[in-house]
């Protein structure tokens, strides 16, 4: 397999990029007068550190595209696209990203698609394209990355790309994010994180451990919380399911239901709980809602690029470590789940 | 497809809605409805697109800057989605064109607008044609959407607004404590005087002892002689308002019984005499006369617009920003107003204002911070728009199915609140008391025999009640109007009514009468019963009348209108703002079956090297010449 090379012209504008950064480490006047109003949100310093920040995203729907959009508005250094799959009409919904030129877009896949309507929004943000398979790669290519970000990725993939980025020395913040019918999960690992906070007037030293992806996803279910989102659970029955299945996400439909529900029977008497822990409703839902639902993809976009920036600036505190959307009850809710709950 | 989804899909489809605002949440609004499957969009805006714009309103580029927002919007969601309809309109939505039968087209209203005047002037027409509204506002990353429906919940002015920040005449220009104190008195008395309308009321002359003598001696001093050295004028103009005006002001003893003395600053401690013939700069400068790119700091080798300058830079800055616009934009001067992009009026309020807060022993800002509090920014990222955009078409995907028991408000908190980071609330209903809604009297209080119509109608009628074609009336007698089909007698009728106290008017207006006040084109009308009250406090009612009748709804605890430097995470009443975030505080929007008292300790988090400003609340002078004493 080839090993993966940029193109030319890509390099020469990494390049010449790096030589404007020489100059010691303030911010251009083209970069002050662009980013003015959020530099009043979080600082120019916050602002510096996004612009040296370099993400990579993988798999590419309505959220993700949305959660891009924003990345590149906020300035980061560079975006890095893995998304090989060909551009066909069910990804022109929700992906204002696809011009829905035929001719345009023939024979390419997503990720170069995007790629170049990401670079249309900021001239100064880095966008390029990753092919081949992300569960493939060394751990030692993740190292290029501040933030990896894998949208609607198996378990199985999740589980390893989040276990190669905890293996680095240097710390690579970690997230998941899944979009079915109205609903959204997000996830976030950014291992130990310091940060300081203002209380009363003074400054205190805080410190978040965050829970590998393995150790989040394989919580006792009892002793969580009553009032946990009922999401949690769904997800992981739609997480087992679409691995026994070998299915992708969005691969299902109302004829999968009854596998659904025998799955999640066995998780609920592995775990000791009643079924009604997980309602039947929200899983027809979740197979069913194969469609990204635009408003959601915009919410749920959104709440992912605030945690990458706040992780990339080292400003604000960081969400830990679920975060749950859905839109029929309105709610966006974070959800801390670790194995602490058995402590 | 389920029939729940195709009904869904069916109205969508066939709604015609329209959008207040093509700006932050414009943007994201307009892509979402488009993704949604929305078909008939129109959209209003007035603005013209901004390089400062283009961190978040991502459907414009570059090259669009200058253009019509509305229409650019639209080209760029056509791009993928070219096949429905999108109407744009670059017109202010208060233009008479917008009545009520062209709201009535529509089946809900969508508000990204920035300011309240323009809100509630929707939420009356949207009243009048009885289309839903829903309202929305972002500042950094809070956000909050609303819906309204007439007769289901509370109309966008239920509850109280706080009105754009004011303050007293005497605080700016004699006894500041704050540093937007120094910037009001830098933009809209100094910047007003020296380069501003000359005809225009100033209140920057100070009260001496003898008022006569000093008021002829400073109408020289601003008076700039033919061939004066640019140089020495500039010396003239600081000495005059940093040293002699504050030695004025010293002297009167009164005042600074119970507050820190200022202390008087002179050019020539500040800065060497030599100053002019060192820097030789503006003299030196290419002859063309014009030139509105001028900008003092890379003359005096200042870069970095967060730097904290010292008095010296300050003055610096003072004296070249002068110079400059003396000798590069002599045509502007006597019609500048303050403009935020003008980088060297910018410079100049700010450096204006830092030496006054040295002066008062105020802290001193950046030309960066300077700027936020004089031109009114309003910090805003994409996140926050693209959030409150997808929760708008929720809310609007209710109302077209008219689902109204799942209708929300939705608050995006920084912080989460019991575990919420997007918190919804169900409406309220709508407030009995609304004068709005639910035509309820008002009650003014007011010195009928001092305060003129022109006070009611610039006070109380415009700003207060926000009526934009007012119409004024006292039992049958019309005391003024606005409107183009007036003829020459009746607009000097009004005129000369608008000069008349109150009680001089041709039909009295006293203690006890009751004036309708109407706008014909938001269908709205009001009461107000006229109290007399002889005094009032110059503090705390700088205006001279109170109205009052706008009784808080019952699940309100009253709010508060300003905040200060320092406060953390109470959400910020802000109002004038460039990318619409009208924000009520927390406690009073939770409806009552929430116990949970939401101010537990709220952390402001921040990292150790930055200062994230908070913006203050747009400011206003009274231009009304002081009260005697």
């Amino acid at each position: 397999m080839k090993k993966n090379s940029l193109d030319k012209e890509v390099l020469l504008s990494r390049f010449s990029r790096l030589n404007l950064r020489m100059d010691g480490e303030e911010l251009t006047e083209q970069e002050t007068a662009l980013y003015d109003r959020q530099i009043r949100v979080w600082g120019a310093n916050a602002q510096r550190r996004l612009t040296k920040s370099h993400i990579l995203v993988s798999g590419i729907k309505g959220t993700v595209a949305e959660f891009c959009k924003n990345i590149v508005l906020a300035g980061v250094g560079s975006v890095t696209l893995m998304d090989d799959s060909l551009v066909n009409e069910e990804a022109l919904n929700a992906n204002f990203l696809i011009p829905p030129d035929e001719n345009a877009y023939r024979g390419k896949t997503v990720a170069e698609i995007c790629c170049d309507s990401l670079k249309d929004f900021n001239p100064m943000v880095l966008v390029s394209v990753e092919k081949g398979d992300l569960s493939a790669r060394s751990t030692e290519f993740f190292e290029k990355f501040d933030v990896v970000v894998i949208g609607y990725g198996s378990l199985a993939t999740k589980k390893a790309v989040n276990e190669k980025c905890r293996k680095l020395s240097k710390r690579v913040a970690f997230y998941t994010v899944d979009c079915r019918d109205s609903c959204g999960e997000i996830f976030v690992d950014l291992q130990d994180y310091k940060y300081t906070k203002k209380k009363l007037e003074e400054k205190v030293e805080c410190e978040l451990n965050f829970p590998s992806f393995q150790e989040a996803v394989s919580v006792p279910w009892k002793p969580i919380p009553r009032r946990t989102a009922k999401l949690y659970f769904a997800m992981r029955v739609i997480e087992v399911f679409e691995e026994n299945e070998g299915r992708k996400h969005g691969e299902c439909s109302l004829l999968d239901l009854p596998t659904v529900l025998e799955i999640k029977k066995k998780l609920c008497e592995a775990n000791t709980v009643s079924e009604s822990h997980v309602p039947d409703s929200l899983l027809e839902r979740l197979i069913t809602g194969t469609i990204e639902f635009p408003p959601a993809c915009a919410i749920v976009g959104g709440i992912l690029a605030q945690e990458v920036i706040k992780a990339v600036s080292g400003k604000g505190e960081p969400l830990k470590n679920f975060f749950y959307y859905d839109a029929q009850d309105g709610k966006g809710v974070m959800e801390n789940i670790s194995n602490s709950f058995t402590s | 497809m389920d029939t729940q989804q195709q009904q869904q899909q069916s109205s969508i489809q066939g709604a015609k809605v329209l959008m207040v605002g093509a700006g932050g949440i414009g943007c994201e609004l307009l892509k979402t409805l488009a993704l949604s499957g929305f078909q008939d969009i129109h959209i209003i805006d007035m603005d013209t697109i901004e390089v400062s714009n283009l961190n978040r309103q991502f459907l414009f580029r570059r090259s669009h800057v200058g253009q019509s927002k509305a229409k650019v919007a639209r080209d760029a969601v056509l791009r993928f989605r070219p096949h429905i309809n999108i109407r744009s309109y670059h017109a202010n939505v208060k233009n008479p064109e917008f009545d009520v039968d062209f709201f009535k087209q529509f089946d809900v209203v969508l508000n990204g607008l920035d300011n309240l005047d323009a809100r509630r002037h929707v939420n009356r027409l949207c009243l009048a044609a009885d289309v839903p509204l829903v309202e929305s506002g972002t500042t950094g990353f809070l956000g909050q959407v609303t819906v309204h429906v007439k007769g289901k919940t509370e109309c966008y002015e239920c509850q109280t607004k706080p009105a754009p920040k004011t303050y007293p005449v005497c605080t700016i220009t004699s006894t500041p404590t704050k540093f937007v104190h120094c910037i009001v008195w830098a933009k809209d008395l100094l910047f007003a005087k020296l380069f501003g309308d000359k005809n225009q009321d100033n209140d920057l002359n100070v009260r001496a002892n003898n008022a006569a003598s000093s008021s002829k001696e400073t109408e020289d001093v601003f008076e700039r002689a033919e061939d004066e050295d640019i140089d020495q004028y500039g010396r003239k103009i600081y000495d005059h308002v940093f040293g002699y005006n504050i030695e004025a002001a010293l002297s009167n003893e009164e005042t600074w019984k119970n507050r820190t003395r200022p202390r008087p600053i002179y050019s020539k401690e500040v800065l060497p005499e030599s100053l002019s013939q060192q820097n030789g700069t503006t003299q030196n400068c290419s002859a063309t006369d014009d030139d509105s790119t001028v900008s003092a700091m890379p003359l005096l080798g200042l870069k970095n617009p967060q730097e904290l300058w010292g008095l010296t830079q300050n003055s610096l800055v003072f004296i070249e920003a002068l110079k400059l616009f003396f000798a590069k934009r002599k045509k502007e001067i006597g019609h500048l107003t303050f403009d935020k992009d003008d980088q060297l009026a910018v410079e100049f309020v700010t450096a204006a204002a830092n030496i006054r807060a040295e002066s008062f022993g105020i802290p001193l800002h950046s030309l960066f911070e300077a700027k936020g509090i004089a031109g009114n920014i309003v910090h805003a990222v994409a996140t926050t728009n693209a959030i409150v955009a997808g929760l708008i078409v929720i809310e609007a995907i209710k109302v077209l199915k008219k689902d109204a028991d799942k209708y929300r408000m939705t608050y995006c908190l920084e912080h989460p609140s019991r575990k919420m980071l997007l918190m919804p609330v169900e409406p309220f209903e709508p407030n009995p008391a609304c004068y709005v809604c639910s035509k309820t009297p008002l009650v003014l209080e007011v010195n009928t025999q001092k305060s003129k119509l022109r006070d009611l109608v610039d006070k109380i009628v415009t700003a207060k009640l926000g009526m934009n074609l007012p119409l004024i009336m006292h039992g049958a007698s019309l005391l003024y109007e606005v409107g183009d089909d007036l003829d020459d007698i009746m607009v000097a009728n009004y005129n000369a009514n608008l000069e008349k106290s109150l009680s001089e008017l041709p039909s009295p207006v006293i203690n006890g009468s009751i004036l309708t006040v109407e706008d014909l084109q938001q269908e709205l009308s009001c009461k107000i019963n006229v109290k007399h009250r002889e005094e009032f406090d110059e503090e705390k009612e700088p205006e001279g009348m109170v109205l009052s009748g706008w009784t808080q709804s019952p699940a309100t605890n009253g709010e508060s209108a300003s905040t200060s430097n320092n406060e953390n995470e109470k959400a910020v009443d802000v109002t004038e703002s460039s990318s619409g975030p009208e924000m009520a505080s927390k406690k009073r929007r939770l409806s009552e079956t929430q116990p949970e008292n939401d101010k537990k300790e709220t952390e402001n988090v921040e990292s150790d090297d930055d200062e994230i400003m908070e913006i203050e609340n747009p400011v206003m002078v009274s231009k009304k010449k002081k009260r005697v004493e």
